[in-house]
């Protein structure tokens, strides 16, 4: 009886994203080994000899990579000192950094092009202060889509790191204060590694999130392409859907794989055990 | 020690100016009576949220974008609700993997997930680009969904479930009668998150556009690819108030601690 209740309550959401995700997702990435009536590997070999499309890949892993390291640099010290405060300071810093995290990423990235623009407020500002003579050309390149992404991954970071900084037990960091270790080697020795594993699941979701962003590289990034505009413009523009489907497939591929790396650090690194 | 404090206090306060500065630069930009955006704005104007209106595709998009997310909302509810009380409710063998599977889709990159939909269920099920609109943006909301409800499940005491049924009421009637109230507010807060979700997605969307179906935030992006105005401006003030209307009811009804745990 237990049984068939249980399969009553989950099976339609199972039948569900099996018909209209899993399936599709397998098909897709079936095609790409199996194309034109035979097994193949033509389409990865033709992606990663080609340097335009390699060149794609790269500027999109630096910009993630990049976007990530300045996020986690940001967001920690900030998450720190949310952490600190009263609960209802904590609860209204909490909420301006969750606002923005509901907010349209077309909105979001959207306001940065009134920010950077030749005639933007940020060339308007430096060339009246004398600090540059010609407007700085930095919308529709990589430098502002890593701004835009920067924009909109910091508050992912930021509550995450504040959830885990709530759980550590303020006991300890008393106890190491009171053995004789100043507020600072207490910081560093308590709430920093009890930290890590709040700051590696913060990395994953940024890293994750730049390298598959779609509407920040699009609006910001001008022609440089990265490999989520680089899969749109194959599937919808150029038709070429073959290696659209290999694109996808390389995608899945390293998500799954940062995820499961990251995993394991984390469960390695989490000091609890 | 003080002084390292307001340091990191006046840290903080810089980094805030970063994420909002740039949406109160926008809400400043859209009352700018010329046609080209510019901050600080050269005067007072609201001919550009009369613009809003003007515009066909917006109207129409909007309505799209509004029948989509409360249509998927209702369906993703239908089918999340009894796995997220299953998932919660019962240890069984493959629990782990069932959570994993129905949390995947917002781990599966959103730009894969459109092209595969795209892919297999307009072109290979021969469904109506609305029906996949409704079932892409159904599968983005069954893990906040699940999540959520999963999260207030959490606070529910099993127990007064099991005296309800031991007293002779059945497992459909404890459940609307004993369960269903008590979670209440989680549903709701579930439902609106989920919302936000679908209303602000761009990764499927945009591979689900047919003639004259297109939702509201991909005409957003057709519309500044050719146009300059603040237009866009004002939309972004209507909408980041919907947002913080939307968010205030979330808070009011579980708190914020939802999104600061992963």
């Amino acid at each position: 009886m237990k049984k068939s209740y249980l399969t009553l309550l989950l099976l339609p959401g199972l039948v569900f994203l099996a018909a209209f995700m899993v399936i599709p997702i397998l098909l897709t990435v079936g095609s790409t080994f199996y194309h034109e009536g035979r097994f193949t590997v033509e389409g990865y070999l033709y992606f990663f000899k080609d340097p335009y499309f390699l060149k794609i890949l790269w500027t999109t892993l630096r910009v993630s990579l990049v976007t990530t390291a300045i996020c986690m640099l940001l967001g920690f010290p900030t998450a720190y000192f949310i952490s600190q405060q009263s609960p209802r300071k904590k609860a209204l810093l909490l909420a301006l950094a969750i606002f923005p995290l509901l907010t349209s990423s077309v909105v979001r990235s959207f306001s940065w092009t009134i920010i950077l623009g030749k005639k933007g407020l940020l060339n308007n500002m430096l060339l009246s202060v004398g600090l540059i003579q010609e407007p700085l050309n930095i919308l529709y390149t990589p430098t502002a889509m890593m701004i835009g992404l920067i924009h909109l991954f910091l508050p992912l970071i930021i509550i995450t790191l504040v959830g885990v900084m709530e759980n550590i037990d303020t006991d300890l960091v008393k106890a190491a204060e009171s053995l004789g270790a100043n507020r600072f080697a207490a910081f560093c020795r308590v709430v920093i590694p009890l930290s890590v594993p709040g700051l590696i699941i913060g990395g994953i979701l940024v890293f994750v999130g730049s390298l598959t962003a779609y509407t920040t590289p699009a609006l910001l990034g001008g022609k440089q392409q990265v490999i989520s505009t680089f899969l749109y413009q194959n599937a919808i523009t150029l038709n070429d859907w073959y290696l659209a489907s290999v694109v996808a497939t390389i995608m899945m591929v390293i998500t799954f794989v940062i995820i499961m790396i990251m995993n394991m650090l984390a469960n390695k690194l989490n000091p609890k055990g | 020690m003080r002084q390292k404090n307001r340091g990191l206090g006046l840290f903080t306060f810089f980094i805030y100016l970063f994420l909002l500065g740039p949406l109160v630069i926008i809400a400043f930009a859209s009352f700018e009576p010329g046609s080209a955006m510019k901050f600080p704005p050269q005067g007072f104007s609201l001919k550009w949220y009369q613009n809003i209106f003007e515009v066909s595709m917006f109207k129409t998009s909007f309505i799209t974008s509004i029948l989509v997310s409360l249509a998927g909302n209702l369906l993703a509810l239908l089918l999340g609700l009894p796995a997220a009380y299953a998932l919660s409710r019962f240890q069984f063998r493959g629990k782990a993997a069932l959570n994993a599977i129905f949390i995947s889709p917002v781990l599966i990159p959103g730009i894969v997930l459109g092209f595969t939909m795209l892919k297999y269920v307009i072109i290979t099920y021969n469904l109506p680009v609305y029906s996949a609109l409704l079932i892409g943006h159904t599968v983005i909301m069954l893990p906040f969904i699940i999540r959520v409800i999963a999260s207030s499940l959490a606070n529910f005491d099993f127990a007064v479930e099991e005296a309800s049924l031991s007293l002779g009421a059945g497992r459909l009637k404890t459940f609307f009668t004993v369960v269903l109230p008590n979670i209440k507010s989680g549903i709701i807060a579930a439902v609106l998150i989920a919302f936000l979700e679908s209303f602000n997605n761009v990764d499927i969307s945009v591979f689900m556009t047919g003639p004259g179906i297109s939702t509201f935030p991909i005409q957003m992006l057709l519309y500044v690819e050719n146009n300059f105005d603040p237009t866009i401006a004002a939309i972004s003030v209507l909408l980041m108030l919907f947002t913080a209307v939307l968010m205030f009811i979330i808070e009011r009804l579980m708190g914020l601690s939802y999104f600061t745990k992963r």
